[in-house]
């Protein structure tokens, strides 16, 4: 059942920079058709467990196996990485650098132009094509080094920071291309600070501080686990006392109501009906990841 | 198609696309063409220089002097006192004078007085008045054509020969110093900007991260060999440009200027060596810059540990006035076989001396290995350093990386 093989698949992870623990028992996986969101301060070690997956670092001890092997030359053409920092070669051309960069992942210069064609224009760069990348502005250029990061269509894709800098329009391009790609089946680690980039597009998270692993699974799963059991409603009418609830607060025209642990949304909203309130929005509270992140990298720092 | 190969290509376009490469390659032929046009233009705005006549007086207290008062275009005029030659000086009647005082035969010396401010006196006039001397002394005394023969600048006309005892190709003449002198000057020059250029342009990949994605690419192994051996090869055209128009331009230097110029010889196999050394010294200043730029924080910080190996490098031009002066010192030999020096020195000696066929042997030789161990040791650091960014390692750090690169 190759298919169902993890993309990467990191055991036991260890990596220490002298007395720094960079990394520390870090142990995930990526499948096909799958976008984990890596997540977590500076200097969680997200970078280096990046670096390491890549084989630029090796670690202390754990293993890493990226396509069912551990990660070797053979393998880097299945990969597109797109570093934090980035910078280009400025004299070279928009169309030049995508060219040479993809030959390096064995894609004939026609093949590279063509997809880079596609490319260019789903990120509405492709009037940029023969500019040189001196001319061009930080987001073009961040626009240019995300599709030479993706032109050689790799099968895993890690990407740091790929949204900042970029306009609204043309960071829904990029968020686009990266959905287009988990539902070609191919696997990619999201490495951000947006929060809600994470909310939007990955499937799984795995939230890191100070080397070690703070949360990690499925980004709905994750949300709903850290539920307060607080729902909020618009209403017509006024909402009178009910039972099961310990706390209201009323703000920008809606009330949160916080649960007792037995009571339940629907039988909240069971007794609204009964009472013939006119409900015009309910919606039970879950956190969003970045709420989730605050609260376990305060809690892991205390 | 092979990765190297495309590293390669993409590395050589660059370098020869840079300003400061364009500028050299050409800087060197078109400098030279410069200066015969340069020459050509002064000779033909200038007309032949007349030749004027210095008259000197003398006053001969010593009473050497007999009528023997000319020579050549000096004309001499007995004064009877130093007061009367003043005053023929004063009023232009003569451009200077000598008085020959009466304990100049024990003494040796004469005195001279010019209106003219001068360092030292002319060679020509110096020249004039000895031989003036000497005529004086020995007239009556020797022969004509004795006299004649002393007073002649002695000519020595040199002819080398070869172990067989015929006329050797190579004169040793100050002829055969000007190529190797200015290949050693060109080569040192071009050492250094392609080392410059690399530590740059790999100082741009780091600080740009650009260095992650081409390594997420390539390995290590092919990110160095490319680079480094596409230094050389823009090299190798380099030297190639400037040897393909070194006969054009020595021709019309000969057909311009005369003197050295026309005794200029290009020493036996200069040609092959030179292209050897040429590519041998580029790919280890290629391999020193790699080292240096992969292990240095930033772009500002490999040029200035570069200059290290870079003013090393210049030692042999630095002592090339003693290589003049001392051929045969062990201390170029051992220049010739340290690699850093190695082309350089070698190329100079082949300008003044004969170099056994061992020490040439032994000098690439050694620059072989250099360049075979520095590439192996700079992949090592370079594994493990460019990664790191803004933090100038230890060297203990350097030292525990090239132990085992793989475990940090």
């Amino acid at each position: 059942m190759k298919e169902f093989m993890n993309i990467v698949e990191v055991k036991d992870l260890d990596k220490s920079f002298g007395k720094l623990i960079a990394v520390e028992k870090l142990n995930f996986a990526i499948k096909p058709g799958e976008i984990l969101g890596l997540i977590g301060p500076n200097g969680a070690g997200k970078n280096t467990t990046i670096k390491i997956i890549l084989d630029f670092l090796k670690p202390d001890f754990g293993a890493v196996q990226v396509f069912g092997q551990a990660m070797n030359e053979n393998l880097k053409d299945r990969i597109g990485y797109l570093p934090e920092e980035r910078g280009l070669y400025k004299r070279l051309t928009a169309i030049e650098l995508i060219i040479y960069l993809a030959s390096l992942k064995g894609i004939p210069n026609d093949q590279a132009e063509a997809r880079a064609d596609e490319l260019l224009k789903l990120t509405g760069m492709y009037e940029n094509k023969y500019k040189k990348n001196k001319e061009m502005s930080k987001g073009m250029g961040q626009l240019i080094q995300f599709i030479v990061t993706v032109v050689h269509n790799p099968d895993l894709i890690i990407l740091d920071e790929p949204f900042s800098g970029l306009d609204p329009v043309r960071t829904e391009a990029v968020q686009s291309i990266i959905s287009d790609f988990r539902d070609a089946g191919k696997a990619v680690i999201l490495c951000t600070h947006q929060m809600n980039k994470v909310e939007e597009i990955c499937d799984r998270v795995l939230m890191m501080n100070q080397g070690q692993t703070l949360l990690y699974g499925d980004v709905l799963e994750t949300r709903r686990r850290f539920q307060k059991n607080s729902v909020r409603i618009t209403a017509a009418e006024e909402i009178g006392e009910l039972p099961g609830v310990t706390g209201r607060v009323f703000s920008n025209g809606s009330l949160e109501l916080k649960l007792a642990p037995e009571t339940t949304p629907q039988s909240i909203l069971d007794r609204l009906r009964e009472q013939g309130v006119t409900i015009t929005h309910f919606e039970v509270i879950t956190p969003s990841l970045n709420e989730i992140f605050l609260k376990q990298v305060g809690a892991d720092r205390e | 198609m092979n990765k190297t190969y495309l590293l390669f290509k993409h590395e050589f376009v660059q370098a020869i696309k840079k300003g400061g490469y364009i500028i050299l390659t050409l800087f060197v032929p078109l400098a030279a063409l410069l200066a015969i046009g340069i020459g050509q233009l002064v000779s033909s705005l200038t007309d032949p220089p007349i030749k004027e006549i210095l008259d000197i007086g003398y006053v001969d207290q010593a009473g050497l002097i007999t009528d023997l008062s000319e020579d050549g275009m000096i004309k001499l005029y007995p004064f009877g006192s130093a007061e009367e030659a003043k005053a023929a000086l004063l009023e232009g009647e003569i451009s200077e004078y000598i008085i020959i005082q009466d304990d100049y035969l024990i003494t040796g010396t004469i005195q001279r007085y010019t209106l003219a401010k001068e360092l030292a006196t002319s060679p020509v006039t110096a020249y004039a008045i000895e031989s003036f001397l000497t005529i004086n002394l020995l007239s009556g005394n020797v022969e004509d054509e004795v006299v004649r023969s002393i007073v002649s600048p002695l000519m020595i006309d040199v002819i080398r020969l070869d172990d067989e005892g015929e006329i050797s190709q190579a004169q040793g003449n100050m002829g055969n110093i000007i190529i190797p002198a200015l290949y050693g000057f060109l080569l040192s020059m071009a050492f250094q900007f392609g080392s410059s250029s690399l530590i740059t342009g790999l100082g741009e990949e780091k600080e740009s991260r650009l260095i992650e994605v081409l390594n997420s690419s390539v390995s290590v192994h092919q990110l160095l060999f490319g680079k480094v051996t596409a230094l050389g090869a823009a090299g190798l055209l380099q030297v190639m440009l400037w040897l393909a128009s070194a006969p054009l331009i020595l021709n019309l230097a000969r057909a311009t200027f005369e003197g050295i110029i026309s005794e200029i010889q290009i020493p036996p196999n200069f040609i092959v060596l030179g292209i050897v050394y040429f590519v041998l010294g580029y790919l280890l200043f290629a391999i020193l810059a790699v080292t240096i730029g992969g292990i240095s924080s930033s772009t500002n910080d490999a040029h200035s540990i570069s200059m290290i190996y870079i003013l090393v490098g210049y030692i042999p031009l630095w002592s090339f006035g003693a290589l003049i002066n001392f051929p045969d010192s062990p201390i170029w030999v051992a220049l010739s076989f340290f690699p850093i020096t190695a082309p350089v020195q070698t190329m100079l000696r082949l300008g003044v001396s004969e170099i056994p066929v061992w020490q040439i042997a032994v000098s690439i030789s050694v620059l072989i290995l250099a360049i075979g161990g520095g590439l192996y040791l700079s992949e090592k650091t370079f594994r493990v350093f460019m990664l790191m960014y803004g933090k100038r390692p230890r060297l203990g750090e350097i030292i525990r990386s090239l132990r085992n690169s793989r475990s940090i």
